[in-house]
């Protein structure tokens, strides 16, 4: 899992028919301070978030096991929204 | 996913049986502000992407090879959809 | 899945025995303009391919389907021989395989012709 920002949303209409309904999110990793990390990733969102909130992603096989995402050619998936980073 | 372009087209006579009757595509992966992210990767098109198109590149096996309708065929990247527009916060880097 | 040129072939006696009967060679990654990208790796071969062809290589659990039922520890695996590659802009064809491969030297070159 990372920790991640979300910065853009992309739109796609023609796509595999699977992905149909879902919102498609630009993330861009970031460190447990904040900061912004190099590369990018587009995700797909199952928790309603928005565009400027800290959120935590999967990848790879794991992200199908979100809600709603059985089964569909996905590959990476918000699966939540960050409220606060305590580091020790 | 990543966001990608259309560069080229691949043809593969011998191949493994399972690649027969889909598209192969070179796929240019781009960073955010549209530069070149890497080199260039072979991708199995599900979606009749052409040349010159901007695309969702899947880069992991299982939701490559459903979205092709290939279950256990070796294909570790795909095209699964266009992308008609991007928007973005202003203050992002690539 | 990646363009790759193969430019030689691995032989081990002792190796896991899912590998045992699988052609493994030595492909060089190359970009779409048939530049060499990256270091050299080993991949197995479920195409027949030999020593100067262009073929595409898939990485990951993947590399392991070809082979089905059976299960062999491989991680890149050479999918297909590529007969031909459009660009959108048309590249400049670098000079034959052949003459880069005879940088390998003559020995290497003998052997590379069993493969």
């Amino acid at each position: 899992m990372i920790l991640a920002r979300v910065v853009g949303t992309v739109v796609a209409t023609r796509k595999d028919p699977r992905l149909e309904g879902k919102k498609l999110l630009i993330l861009k990793p970031i460190s447990p301070e904040g900061k912004d990390e190099s590369g990018y990733v587009v995700s797909v969102d199952t928790v309603s978030a928005g565009v400027g909130e800290r959120v935590i992603a999967v990848s790879g096989s794991s992200a199908r096991m979100a809600e709603g995402c059985k089964d569909t050619p996905v590959d990476n998936t918000i699966i939540g929204i960050v409220d606060e980073v305590h580091l020790g | 996913m990543l966001i990608a372009r259309v560069v080229g087209e691949l043809v593969a006579t011998q191949k493994h049986a399972s690649h027969e009757g889909r598209k192969l595509l070179l796929v240019q992966p781009l960073n955010l502000d549209g530069s070149n992210r890497g080199d260039a990767v072979v991708a199995m098109d599900a979606v009749d992407a052409g040349v010159g198109d901007r695309v969702l590149l899947a880069t992991e096996g299982f939701s490559a090879m459903t979205a092709v309708g290939r279950p256990q065929s070796p294909i570790d990247m795909a095209v699964i959809g266009f992308i008609d527009q991007i928007e973005l916060l202003p203050d992002v880097s690539s | 899945m990646y363009l790759g040129r193969v430019v030689g072939c691995v032989w081990a006696t002792v190796k896991s025995p899912g590998l045992v009967g699988l052609r493994m060679l030595v492909v060089q990654p190359l970009t779409p303009e048939l530049r060499n990208t990256g270091k050299p790796i080993v991949c197995t071969d479920c195409t027949g391919a030999g020593t100067g062809e262009m073929v595409y290589w898939v990485r990951g659990k993947e590399a392991s389907f070809p082979f089905l039922p059976a299960e062999p520890p491989t991680d890149t695996t050479i999918v297909g021989i590529v007969d031909s590659v459009h660009l959108k802009s048309p590249v400049a064809l670098p000079p034959k395989s052949s003459s880069r491969s005879g940088n390998a030297g003559p020995a290497k070159r003998g052997k590379a012709k069993q493969c």
